[in-house]
């Protein structure tokens, strides 16, 4: 708050003619802090968030475009890209439909302990990763609570591709679940009634009548999912045995390029990383506001 | 619960039934079992061997130290940051108000691995600033300050997050109305704006602080993962974990959950409260309407 105490000094603002910095027209303007905000924010997004992604985007830039590739398109990275996406594609889509049905659930259904339903989909937001991926490894090992049933069965959820779809489903369910809830309940039922009336079945009024109304925030929460996903290591470490080729996630080998002091490759790999959660964040926006304009 | 209730949905059709069985199972199997593992795991071996995992480790000790230092600081930055840019953003409009509420967010797209190697390229002995820090005699990556920086990106969005739909939806009049009576601006903001945002900005505060004590992926770039040194909590989870000393980093999870289950019920405890509030600003603007009188306490 000190910087805000700064504010004080000023002779008070009562006439219009002594408010600070008035950017233009507006009448928003007698408002004071302006520039104390402005100054804050400005220095905090360009420190912490402009100017470090610049300069790993210009070094990166500074390997040239032979050099980039050859650092950022080699068979391991290619193949960590392969796992990075396939697993966090497959983590989103999951997460996306079990979400639905939890948040159809917590939105429609008066259902027996409904309230810690609610509060227990909020864990993943507030557990730390490392946890869950210690706590997941050690329940889908052979010798696990689980493991012990599902190994046998061969379903390995420990040091396998699978073990990171697990994990992955497990970071990004909130997202899922809390973009779809309100959107479910805000639907008009009796949308859904006249539907029946008028004589379509359940499954009918489900597909032709829920579905659509839903289909923008469930995309959007796959969208979020996937960028989570894409972008998760703490639990992923833990989990997936770290093989190259195999169970090596993109941000696994960033780290490992990193302790090799092989910073060209690492930079590399983060840019085309980078990329992909930018464009994914443009494509969130997008549809996060093509969602406000459907519900107004 | 003041929702209506429909005919169809007080005699529970199997549908309803089975969606709710799946839906704690998928609940169930996600979330409680894996989170009643660790408990289960960290006192395996007795509260006493729990205990003395935790205390008799000088670099688990410091582990826990060194969290309970970063992750306030960070929250610190956070917030102070946070309500500087709710009040830019929502209070404002200039040019470039939209790209900057984009740019707010990209910290959670961004993977912390990369974050941290962005840092590390500005702070790191071969980055941007590194001869500069190194004759000032200042080390930022591999030491705590790098910790705090890092954190304190992963955690940016949150508190701003939070702050701004309620800022947006009271709007300005009532600040105006006290600057047009001659409050200054600390006045204004201690007096008018704290008030209506303090649920919102604890909010923030309670996720920011989760976030930031859990933090893993990008302290681990810059912390140079040194043990009784840069090593935070999840670090030493880990560390522990490759060292085969399974119980003892079941210990210090079992601590990070304990923290993250007192931060869920904190931040139940503030979601009722800002309920209650949004609802009464509904009831002041729209009092005409019945079923907000009917919420009105």
């Amino acid at each position: 708050m000190i910087a805000l105490a700064h504010d004080t000094h000023r002779p008070p603002a009562d006439a219009p003619g002594a408010r600070p910095l008035p950017p233009r027209r507006r009448r928003r303007a007698v408002l004071p802090g302006f520039g104390l905000s402005a100054a804050i924010t400005s220095l905090v997004v360009t420190t912490l968030v402009i100017l470090p992604l610049a300069v790993l985007v210009l070094r990166a830039a500074s390997l040239g475009p032979a050099g980039f590739a050859a650092a950022a398109w080699t068979p391991r990275a290619r193949a960590a890209y392969a796992v990075s996406l396939s697993a966090a594609g497959i983590a989103a889509a999951v997460s996306s439909l079990l979400g639905l049905v939890v948040a159809w659930v917590l939105a429609r259904i008066d259902a027996p302990g409904g309230r810690i339903l609610d509060a227990l989909v909020d864990v993943p937001l507030a557990l730390p990763t490392a946890v869950a991926g210690l706590v997941y490894s050690a329940l889908y090992v052979k010798t696990g609570w689980l493991g012990q049933w599902l190994v046998p069965l061969g379903i390995h959820g420990a040091y396998s591709f699978l073990g990171i779809v697990l994990v992955l489903v497990f970071v990004s369910l909130p997202f899922a679940v809390r973009v779809v809830q309100p959107v479910i309940e805000s639907l008009d039922r009796e949308t859904e009634e006249a539907a029946r009336i008028l004589g379509a079945g359940r499954s009918q009024t489900f597909f032709r009548v829920v579905l659509p109304a839903l289909l923008p925030a469930v995309v959007t929460g796959f969208a979020l999912s996937l960028a989570r996903a894409l972008g998760e290591y703490g639990s992923v470490v833990f989990i997936s045995g770290n093989m190259p080729f195999r169970t090596e996630i993109a941000p696994v080998l960033i780290v490992a390029r990193l302790e090799e002091f092989a910073y060209a490759e690492a930079t590399a790999i983060a840019v085309v990383l980078l990329g992909l959660s930018v464009s994914l964040l443009v494509t969130v926006n997008a549809l996060q506001q093509r969602l406000a304009a459907n519900s107004q | 619960m003041n929702r209506p209730v429909h005919a169809a949905a007080r005699t529970p059709t199997p549908i309803a039934v089975t969606l709710v069985v799946a839906a704690w199972a998928i609940v169930g199997l996600f979330v409680v079992v894996p989170l009643a593992s660790v408990f289960r795991e960290a006192f395996s071996g007795g509260v006493g061997a729990w205990w003395a995992a935790l205390a008799h480790d000088p670099d688990t000790r410091h582990a826990i130290w060194l969290s309970l230092t970063v992750a306030p600081l960070a929250v610190v930055f956070n917030t102070l940051f946070g309500v500087a840019a709710a009040w830019l953003v929502a209070r404002f409009r200039f040019p470039g108000r939209s790209l900057l509420i984009t740019l707010f967010d990209l910290p959670f797209s961004v993977s912390p691995v990369v974050a941290g190697l962005a840092l590390v390229l500005i702070f790191g002995r071969q980055g941007l600033l590194g001869p500069t820090l190194a004759a000032l005699g200042w080390k930022v990556i591999f030491s705590w300050p790098g910790l705090v920086l890092a954190t304190t990106f992963v955690t940016l969005p949150l508190v701003v997050r939070e702050l701004l739909p309620v800022m947006e939806s009271i709007g300005p009049e009532e600040e105006m109305a006290a600057v047009s009576l001659g409050a200054n601006g600390w006045q204004v903001f201690t007096r008018v704006t704290l008030p209506t945002i303090r649920w919102a900005l604890l909010h923030g505060v309670v996720l920011a602080n989760a976030r930031a004590v859990g933090e893993f992926g990008a302290v681990y770039v810059v912390s140079g993962h040194i043990a009784g040194a840069t090593d935070t909590m999840p670090l030493r989870v880990e560390k522990l974990f490759q060292e085969y000393r399974q119980p003892a980093s079941m210990a210090v999870a079992s601590v990070l959950a304990g923290l993250a289950l007192v931060t869920l019920v904190a931040k139940f405890v503030i979601e009722r409260r800002l309920g209650a509030e949004s609802r009464e600003r509904q009831a002041i603007r729209a009092p005409d309407d019945p079923v907000v009188e009917a919420a009105r306490p």
